[in-house]
């Protein structure tokens, strides 16, 4: 009799992390990401956020796709696909960027890794491997791999993360600037640290050979285990990412190679994200579109808005009266922010409407009886959390 | 000219509230504080290098939302951090775990009876109602019972409205509730004697009252009337010690321009026709102002830092009447390592979180028994909590703290005055409960400090060393707090008022009786109110 698993095609993959996670995960809250079975949290949503902004917390980011791009012609293909300029990036540093389509539609963010002149890591949240094959059509000197599979990730976020990870026998650690990349000897392979991050708040992303996978989580782990590391999930992230102001795929836009009604997805300005694109570089994906939307000016922009109360507005329009009667934008994500202790959203709302005064008509649930406020809302300049220690060099307590 | 449109007297964390409010609508204010440091009961002190204890207040509830978002205390450096699960020892081997997590919760209840982890529900469901009622009167001025002015009318009706949603037969509960001690209250939904006495623990906390005692009940309440982020009855802790919370709010008080001074222990009020017009320091300087503002408790303003014949007839006597009987003690202590509790699983959240050391309704009577005559228990009640487990700003990493609220000590003993002999000797009798239930952990003292209500006084200034600034009972709070005829922060002595725990709505951490005294002080200067209302969970 064979033993295998009729249903292993829709069974979800496992991170090299896993046997660690599975223990760990009390209350088994998984979800999934890019195929691989992934934890929604694991003791308490709201504790794993306050471990990131607090203590210290690990989040697997192996599911994240991962490109190498090799070659001679790696950095103008590059450079010809996303809107920031590639050559500006040094060796060890990472760069945020976006990319979108020839009508100016934002197809992804990412970051991009530069590891050598001549060598790049592509990180994303969707696979993308058609779209890096379209973009190096014509490139003689390039090739593409998904190293998705081949390549662990653990992101370190939080407070004590700079220190949890000296413990750990990184030496120099400290010295990383935001965005730089360091490179450190582990067990005969090269353990790879960026001090980059999904949280708003100080952190490092760690990347292994998956054999070397749990060897990491444990050394990690025995160092944390004083400065109140702990792993966190999906949730957690959200709600950090969101109080640091970060757009997440299928909440602030609509990827643009799965939109299917017309300009359902965005541009880069209307998610205010307009100084990722760079004109004075050569041409690039999108470029005329893009110059033609910054001239005209986008037709809605993300707001951060500090809304009264503290029923999050999820799911809210916006209106430029108290009466609800003359809608100017949607909210794409909202909370209580027991960080800040303020109720805040991201919004999009037509440009010419900012200046504006807002109201959001948000509706609640209590004890099955629907109910609604109306709540003025107030824009806000700068991200909800933006702690100096996530720029310090070195980060302080470290 | 004054210099000063105001003088706090007492950097406590409602004297900087009130002051930041006060600076806030373009008052000139200076806060006068006898100690070389803020905070008050609302402190962090590093008297061992690398310890910071929160000294007296170490877990934060109460503290208003609406307060800490208007005053962007975020901004000035405060973040509430929770801590999860709690385990309450019995007498003997018993061991009740909170856990975090609901249906968690709900199984372990279930071991310890049935019908009590049902009743639960009801229980959380009958307080939660209370406190709803209860937490839509802190943030506002208790109406005067004895006027028929408008806005007191007025305030009236919005209760009588508030109270009338209970619906006749709660209302009944409710003013028995009231009355009632706290035993008594969860005889009615409880069996188990472990459960009882971990649920009956907030309503001795802090007061003078015993279990039994009628009023226990209100305390119990006040003690789970807080919330944090809306989780009602749930308690975190500040990161950096309860002393960021004071430091957070000192920080609004400079933006907004005022001045805080520390060393500046005030020795007298200067009343000039009826009306204060300024303080008298203990270094002999004299700083004039439109209006003085007392931080300090009810007993300690009026008996202490006033002069009886500065005062109309018969208010020397109130406030040397006023309840403020001292009844708890603090042990603060560093350790080298985490202390390990017998029984208890290694669940790195639940082993680390809270310890009730409560044992029976029984062992808490015989420990208030101890306190009426005037000695400490051997087997004290002791509510913990390791507050480095959560925070890693407040020990060096792999070293902790952990705070110990002691209840019951008495202010003054039997056996004459206290001494730093029998001081120590109170903190051996808690060290030697913590050790019955976790063997070894003697061994892992680096440091202690023990507070009678003899050090809370000398050192806090609260009169008795009373937590609340005045006990929690009926005849001593909403409009009859501090004393009746006197529940709208304005004191018998034109120009002064007061804005401590002595005020609606009472002891804790809270900033509320600050901010109130604010609001009712901005409307006598004709100034525009700063003062935020209240922001509910839409209850
Ligand atoms: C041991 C202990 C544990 C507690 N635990 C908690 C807890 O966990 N959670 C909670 O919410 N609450 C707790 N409380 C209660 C809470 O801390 C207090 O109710 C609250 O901090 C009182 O604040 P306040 O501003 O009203 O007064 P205080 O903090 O008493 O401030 C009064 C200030 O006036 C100053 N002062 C006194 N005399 C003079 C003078 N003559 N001149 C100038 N300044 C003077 C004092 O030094 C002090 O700074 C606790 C209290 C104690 C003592």
């Amino acid at each position: 009799m064979t033993t295998t698993d009729p249903y292993a095609g829709e069974r979800l993959k496992l991170s090299p992390f896993y046997p660690r996670q599975e223990v760990l995960n009390i209350r088994e809250a998984w979800s999934a990401w890019n195929g691989y079975k992934f934890a929604e949290y694991y003791y308490d949503a709201e504790y794993e956020y306050f471990c990131v902004r607090n203590q210290c917390a690990t989040y697997d980011i192996t599911p994240m796709q991962k490109y190498e791009i090799r070659g001679r012609d790696a950095e103008v293909m590059l450079n010809r696909m996303v809107t920031r300029d590639v050559t500006k990036i040094g060796i060890d540093k990472v760069a945020y960027c976006v990319w979108c389509t020839d009508e100016g539609r934002m197809i992804d963010d990412g970051t991009i890794f530069k590891l050598a002149d001549d060598r790049f890591m592509l990180t994303c949240g969707s696979p993308c491997t058609a779209w890096l094959a379209k973009s190096a059509f014509g490139f003689d000197d390039v090739t593409i791999t998904d190293v998705t599979d081949d390549l662990a990730a653990l992101s370190l976020q939080g407070p004590t993360s700079c220190a949890v990870l000296k413990n750990m026998g990184l030496h120099g650690i400290d010295t990383a600037k935001p965005f730089n990349i360091m490179h450190f000897p582990f067990h005969g392979e090269s353990l790879m640290v960026s001090r980059t991050g999904f949280t708003g708040d100080l952190g490092y992303e760690l990347w292994i050979p998956p054999e070397l996978g749990l060897k990491l989580w444990d050394e990690l782990y025995a160092a944390g285990e004083d400065y109140g590391i702990q792993p966190y999930g999906e949730a957690a992230t959200n709600m950090a990412r969101l109080e640091a102001a970060f757009i997440m795929p299928a909440m602030e836009f609509n990827e643009a190679l799965r939109t299917v009604n017309f300009e359902h997805d965005q541009t880069p300005f209307e998610l205010s994200l307009g100084w990722l694109v760079d004109f004075d570089k050569p041409h690039f994906s999108g470029r005329s579109a893009l110059l033609k939307e910054k001239q005209r000016g986008p037709k809605y922009t993300l707001t951060k808005l500090d809304i009264e109360g503290n029923r999050p507005a999820e799911g809210s329009y916006i209106y430029g009266n108290k009466q609800c009667t003359k809608e100017i934008g949607y909210v794409t994500s909202a909370m209580w922010s027991p960080a800040v202790k303020a109720n805040i959203a991201l919004a999009m709302i037509m440009t010419d409407q900012l200046d504006n005064k807002m109201w959001a008509e948000i509706y609640y649930e209590k004890e099955l009886r629907q109910y609604s406020r109306i709540a003025a809302c107030t824009r806000k300049k700068k991200p909800f959390w933006a702690p100096s220690r996530a720029r310090a060099t070195p980060p302080p307590d470290c | 000219m004054n210099k000063y449109d105001a003088i706090i007297i007492g950097a406590g964390h409602n004297g900087l509230t009130n002051a930041a409010y006060l600076a806030k609508a373009g008052l000139n204010v200076v806060v006068l504080e006898k100690n070389d440091y803020i905070g008050g009961a609302a402190v962090s002190r590093e008297l061992q290098e690398g310890w910071l204890y929160s000294s007296c207040s170490y877990v934060c509830s109460m503290m208003r939302q609406a307060i800490h978002r208007d005053l962007d205390l975020g901004r000035h450096g405060l973040i509430l951090v929770p801590y999860l699960g709690t385990v309450n020892f019995g007498d003997g081997d018993e061991r009740l775990f909170s856990y975090h997590d609901e249906e968690a919760a709900h199984h372990e209840l279930k071991r310890h009876s049935p019908h009590d982890a049902d009743a639960m529900h009801r229980f959380q469901t009958d307080l939660t109602r209370y406190s709803q009622l209860i937490r839509k009167t802190l943030m506002r001025t208790p109406p005067d019972p004895a006027s028929f002015r408008p806005r007191d009318i007025m305030e009236f009706l919005y209760l009588a409205k508030q109270f009338w949603t209970l619906g006749e037969k709660e209302l009944y509960e409710y003013v028995r509730f009231f009355t009632m001690s706290a035993a008594e209250y969860l005889e009615d939904y409880f069996e188990n004697d472990l459960i009882k006495a971990a649920m009956a623990s907030p309503g001795i906390i802090g007061t003078a009252l015993g279990v039994y005692s009628p009023g226990s009940s209100y305390v119990l309440l006040h003690h789970v009337m807080g919330d944090v982020d809306g989780s009602i009855g749930a308690w975190g802790l500040a990161r950096g010690g309860m002393g960021a919370i004071s430091d957070a709010i000192a920080g609004a008080v400079a933006e907004h321009g005022g001045e805080i001074r520390t060393n500046a222990g005030v020795q007298k009020v200067l009343v000039k026709n009826g009306k204060a017009i300024g303080v008298v320091l203990e270094n002999g300087d004299e700083i004039t102002a439109r209006i003085v503002v007392s931080n300090l408790d009810a007993k300690r303003t009026f008996t202490r830092i006033m002069d009886k014949s500065d005062l109309p007839e018969g208010i020397y006597e109130r406030a040397k009447n006023f309840k403020i009987r001292g009844s708890s003690g603090k042990v603060n202590i560093a350790l080298s390592g985490m202390p390990k509790f017998t029984g208890v699983p290694e669940n790195r959240y639940l082993a680390r979180g809270g310890q009730g050391f409560s044992g029976s309704l029984e062992t808490m009577e015989r420990a208030y028994d101890c306190w009426k005559r005037g000695a400490w228990s051997d087997d004290p009640f002791v509510e913990s909590v390791i507050p480095s487990a959560w925070d890693p700003t407040v020990a060096p990493a792999g070293k902790h703290w952990m705070s110990n609220f002691v209840q019951y000590c008495p202010p003054e003993l039997s056996s004459g005055p206290w001494t730093p002999e029998k001081r120590d000797a109170f903190g051996k009798s808690v060290i030697d409960k913590i050790e019955r239930y976790s063997p070894g952990f003697r061994d892992l003292i680096v440091h202690m400090e023990v507070r009678t209500p003899h050090e809370i006084e000398n050192e806090v200034g609260l009169t008795e060393g009373n937590i609340f600034q005045g006990e929690l009972t009926i005849d001593q709070l909403f409009f009859n707090r501090p004393f009746p005829g006197y529940g709208q922060y304005r004191m018998p002595v034109k120009n002064l008022y007061m804005c401590g725990s002595s005020t609606h709505p009472g002891g804790g951490v809270s900033s509320v009786c600050g901010a109130n005294a604010a609001r009712e002080i901005l409307i006598d200067l004709r100034r525009t109110n700063t003062v935020p209302v209240d922001d509910f969970y839409d209850e």
